[in-house]
């Protein structure tokens, strides 16, 4: 029953600006629905009244608690004069992740859309907005960013989540296909009645499993403030250009953390949809000038803050005494010990690092190079996971996308309850039932039409 | 064998081929918009038969007789005419699944509408078996029949149900058939599939036949009709509505463990599971084998003895639909309570039949290899007399405008039960005879039985089909309903005594405020009739059906309105139409099953192509920015 169609005319929101520099960040929003959304999440002037292309001063807050998000500007901007000839809002907010992640899901659960990738360039396309030769290239962005798009969410749906939405929707499919059964065969005797107090009863049940779920995206310390890492190691190892390379990519968010100082300056990246928070850049940047020694201190102070620490070791020179003191002091910490270098010839001494570090804490690169980068973010994801499936949350919402349907499905089982209590008939509040089923299927990708029937007659025994 | 010569015979406007269910809907309505009709059928005594349960109506196909009977079709005034019992499904539940169900009179339905037929002035019907078809430049001329009759017509609807290489199959014994024992249709699947069209075969089954004189209902439950006047055509009385006691009941028993132990230990002989029968049953409608199989671990299935009608003591056996040989049959009949004595009087069968695969179809019920060639019911895979009828008539409207010039009417998911099945059926083709049921539409809270006239009268007015004089009743019941519900949003209930009194009857709390009759009205326990004393009375009184929409749009507002958002959202959607014959392969981008689907397939909108499983948004963007550009390759 799923119906992707009617996705054309959504209001859709996304973080517009580029990820990386800037203090600012916009989160646009586009769609018939854009000021309505806007207005239930900003305490200001009310939006609704505003003039077109103003730009208006207030605060995001979130509805349900009260909590205030962040102090931002918000432009209003009317159909057709827009980018995409619907209406637009831009809230500029003051960078940084976490308030514009947090601001994206609250227009997410307000009735907007998670944009596709180019989904506003292609609005602006088919409303006549941009030229018709720009049309290849549109299509271009929407197949390859849909493809990368796809495969890094079917990456990031993990086993764990995947598998307690699936059953989610088996357990709510077994509520909707004994509503359907009575229905369409409300003569079968031998079929339990499905009362309201049944489907109350199954609709409190799944919103509670879908509520402590999303505890993990709004609690998880680690989806909030980013997994503290340390880059540490001696000088002219190529912990500066590590950590630029891991600045520089597209999905680095740089961010003055407002009221701090410069000597503490936190900077979020996001590896394969880890979020790392960097501690301690300054003293990265620092040694590199100066030819001090190396801050031992320092670096023992960055390692105690840390939840991952990274030790690059230089492959091309023997070990040093300091190298030996990092690998001590991290020995047990959760590590990658990087052997930086690699283009010019080895001389570090292999047999004794290998017996100090395992195997799958070890990797080799050389960051001028670009080379063995892509194994490294690849380690960095992969021992996050891991530590999260070992952990005690046994799932984690890591994903906007799916923070946001989980919200919806929640809604809309909030709403069958509401039936209930109003007393609807049940096959009505099923209305809602079905609406957080979909949902669901929507984050698994699970949305086979014929799903509800092939499990009415597995189930039942009907016909004539 | 001397070859049959063929000669000359009347031109029409429209021929319909095959008069069941499909075929008579198609053919009235051709006929009613004045086209010049020619009903073909094999057997002048199977009009409209029914041969399988004598029963009408049902959750969703009760619904599409509404439909029907609101583009003015034949099948509800037919059954109000003939049914030996009427009884409303669902009365527990919501507003949108209520079902009005019917056990007819098996004869007098089919006598009824031959007669109906008979009397419709543009309309000829003839006995005869249509062989083959006259075909120039993939545009349908005419048809050839067996006995050498050439007939031209400018469209053609094809509805041959299971008589088309029908085979019958009791246990061992397997022939060539149409239903109930008729004269198969031999040639023309053969012609069809040398025209190009892929066919593929089904199956469907009935029960057993009891005397009624041999059943003793003493070990049985009566179920009885209604005595509450209800009706399927909007054009019926009450006060002709039958009282309770001149309707016949239906009979509920049970199998048991002897039943299922015979059927078991005589598996090797059952048809369904040696591999004899080829043809893809319906799950919703298994034998009563494939059900002790497949739920091995109930210990009894219901059963209903349904009359087939007035003038006989024959009994159809509901759910004892099987295919095991006649022997078999008898002993296991004899184990069921109340049927230890029965006589069966036929024995209960499977058919296996050739269907036209239905992505070979438009929403038009055209078929997209040759322009004016039509197909519905059985034909395109549907089980069922509803469903027939229901594409009958969408293909006999299709039909007659094609003859008549005008542009072509399409049924909308949101319009109709009928417009979900012919798009289910378009769209998403069938593995299996296709059965309605109300889970199949999105938005069943908008399809509902109560409001099939307000979706689907203006509709059938414009199409011709329905009276001016009924259109204007229409419009005035329309009026009258609206004013109303305009009164209730103005009027107030003040506090008093009398309200209060009312409200501690409930057990809710007393009004404090005064309250405005709707939102009155919208509390679960209060009626439209409770709700008249305590505000004046309408200047006019409304009847029972006004009052039941006002009941049911004030009191669900609230989900009406959200399942409205959605249709209107798909409703834009629907209005992006693809052009056709694109050349899908030229598409940069698509993904390869998208590619093939959609070639397949041929969507006429944006909408229909988003339904296609394989097609997925990016597809569906790919395919908008395309079209908009209006840069399309075609094809031939």
């Amino acid at each position: 029953m799923t119906l992707m169609q009617t996705t054309e005319y959504d209001t859709i929101a996304a973080i517009s600006t580029p990820p990386g520099e800037g203090a600012i960040s916009i989160v646009r929003m586009s769609g018939e629905e854009s000021l309505e959304v806007a207005t239930k999440i900003f305490k200001g002037k009310n939006l609704q009244d505003v003039q077109s292309h103003t730009i208006n001063y207030g605060h995001i807050v979130d509805p349900e608690t009260n909590e205030e998000i962040d102090e931002v500007m918000v432009s209003v901007m009317r159909a057709p004069k827009t980018f995409t000839r619907e209406d637009i809002i831009e809230i500029n907010c003051h960078g940084g992740i976490v308030p514009t992640n947090k601001i994206l899901q609250l227009l997410l659960q307000n009735g907007a859309r998670l944009a596709e990738p180019g989904e506003f360039t292609k609005r602006a396309f088919l409303h006549g907005r941009i030229d018709l030769t720009q049309a290849e290239s549109v299509m271009d962005l929407i197949r390859a960013k849909t493809d990368r798009s796809m495969q890094i969410a079917l990456g990031q749906l993990d086993g764990n989540l995947s598998q307690l939405i699936k059953n989610l929707r088996q357990d709510i499919l077994d509520v909707l296909a004994q509503v359907e059964v009575n229905i369409d065969y409300p003569e079968y005797d031998d079929v339990e009645t499905l009362t309201t107090r049944l489907l109350k009863e199954k609709a409190q049940e799944v919103k509670a499993r879908i509520e402590e779920l999303l505890k993990t995206a709004g609690q998880g310390k680690i989806m909030r403030d980013g997994l503290a890492t340390a880059i540490v190691g001696r000088p002219n190892v190529g912990k500066s250009s590590l950590l630029n390379y891991l600045l520089h990519e597209d999905k680095a968010i740089v961010t003055d953390v407002a009221g701090t100082t410069r000597d503490v300056i936190e900077e979020y990246v996001n590896i394969r949809d880890v979020p790392l928070k960097l501690i301690d850049t300054a003293g990265i940047h620092e040694t590199q000038d100066k030819v001090e020694k190396i801050g031992v201190e320092r670096s023992r102070r960055a390692i105690g803050q840390a939840d991952l620490v990274m030790i690059l070791l230089n492959a091309s020179e023997p070990l040093t005494v300091e190298d030996r003191q990092l690998l001590e002091l991290t020995k047990d910490k959760k590590r990658l010990v990087i052997l930086n270098k690699t283009d010019l010839p080895q001389k570090i001494e292999m047999a004794e690092v290998k017996q100090i570090v395992a195997a799958e804490e070890l990797l080799s690169t050389s960051v001028l190079k670009n080379d063995g980068l892509d194994e490294l973010e690849e380690r960095i994801a992969k021992m996050f996971f891991n530590g999260i499936e070992n952990s005690q949350t046994t799932v984690m919402l890591t994903n906007s996308r799916h923070i946001a349907l989980l919200h919806q499905a929640k809604d809309s089982l909030q709403a069958v309850l509401d039936g209930i209590e109003a007393g609807m008939p049940v096959d009505l509040c099923q209305i809602d039932m079905t609406n957080a089923w979909d949902v669901l299927g929507e984050i698994t990708g699970d949305s086979y039409q014929d799903e509800l029937l092939d499990q009415l007659f597995s189930q039942f025994c009907l016909g004539k | 064998m001397q070859e049959v010569k063929q000669y000359a015979g009347k031109d029409y406007d429209v021929i319909v081929v095959g008069a069941g269910h499909a075929g008579c809907e198609a053919a009235l309505a051709a006929a009613r918009m004045g086209n010049k009709t020619l009903l073909m059928t094999i057997n002048l005594e199977m009009v409209a038969f029914m041969p399988c349960n004598p029963s009408i109506g049902g959750p969703a196909k009760g619904i599409v007789v509404r439909e029907l009977d609101a583009l003015g079709g034949e099948m509800g005034r037919n059954i109000d005419k003939t049914y030996v019992q009427m009884r409303m499904l669902n009365t527990g539940k919501g507003p949108a699944v209520r079902a009005l169900r019917a056990q007819a009179d098996k004869r007098e339905y089919s006598i009824e509408m031959k007669h109906t037929l008979e009397r419709e002035k543009n309309l000829t019907l003839r006995q005869g078996i249509v062989d083959d078809l006259i075909v120039e430049d993939g545009t349908v001329k005419g048809v050839i029949t067996n006995t050498g009759a050439q007939y031209h017509a400018k469209a053609v609807v094809l509805t041959t149900g299971t008589a088309a290489r029908g085979k019958i199959i009791i246990g061992e014994l397997m022939y060539s058939s149409g239903p109930n024992n008729t004269q198969p249709s031999m040639k023309l699947s053969g012609n069809l599939e040398k025209l190009g069209f892929e066919l593929k075969r089904f199956k469907t089954g009935t029960p057993p036949r009891v005397d009624g004189n041999t059943i003793d209902y003493s070990k049985t439950d009566k179920q009885p009709g209604d005595a509450m006047p209800h009706h399927f055509s909007y054009e019926s009385k009450d006060e002709d509505y039958l009282p309770v006691e001149d309707q016949m009941p239906c009979w509920l028993t049970y199998t048991n463990g002897t039943t299922h132990q015979i059927i078991t230990s005589n598996l090797n002989r059952a048809p369904m599971f040696t591999g004899v029968i080829e043809g893809v049953g319906p799950r919703y409608c298994p034998s009563i084998e494939d059900k002790i199989v497949r739920f091995a671990d109930k210990p009894r299935h219901q059963l209903f003895l349904e009359p087939e009608g007035r003038e006989t003591d024959e009994y159809y056996v509901q759910g004892l639909s099987t295919s095991m040989p006649e022997e078999i049959q008898q002993k296991f009949v004899h184990t069921i309570a109340g049927l230890e004595n029965a006589e069966m009087m036929r024995p209960g069968y499977a058919i296996e039949y050739d269907v036209v695969s239905p992505y070979q179809l438009r929403p038009t019920l055209e078929t997209k290899l040759i322009s004016g060639l039509y197909t519905a019911g059985q034909t395109n895979g549907t089980s069922g007399y509803e469903e027939a009828a229901g594409q009958g008539i969408v293909a006999g409207i299709n039909a007659g405008r094609h003859a008549l010039g005008k542009e072509e009417m399409i049924l909308k998911r949101s319009d109709a039960y009928i417009g979900v099945m012919i798009d289910d059926l378009v769209t998403k083709g069938t593995n299996e005879p296709y059965r309605l049921l109300t889970s199949r539409a999105e938005y069943r809270l908008i399809l509902r039985h109560d409001n099939a006239d307000l979706r689907l009268t203006e509709m059938g007015h414009e199409m011709g089909l329905i009276s001016d004089e009924r259109y204007a009743q229409f419009e005035a019941k329309k009026q009258m309903i609206s004013a109303e519900m305009q009164r209730l949003a103005e009027v107030r209930i003040k506090p008093n005594d009398q309200v209060n009194a009312y409200l501690a009857e409930h057990h809710e709390h007393e009004l404090r405020d005064g309250i405005l009759a709707a939102d009155f009205l919208k509390r679960p326990y209060v009626t439209y009739q409770d709700l008249l004393q305590f505000i004046p009375a309408p200047a006019e009184p409304l009847d029972s059906q006004s009052i039941e929409q006002i009941e049911i749009q004030l009191k669900y507002a609230g989900y009406i309105k959200k399942s409205m958002q959605k249709i209107e959202k798909l409703k834009r959607m629907e209005a992006k139409k693809i052009p056709d014959r694109i050349d899908y392969a030229a598409i940069d981008g698509l993904a390869t099953e998208a590619q093939q689907k959609l070639a397949k397939i041929q969507p006429e909108t944006l909408a229909q192509a988003g339904r296609i499983s394989g097609v997925n948004p990016a597809d569906l963007s790919i395919l908008a920015v395309y079209i908009e550009q209006g840069k399309i390759a075609k094809v031939g």
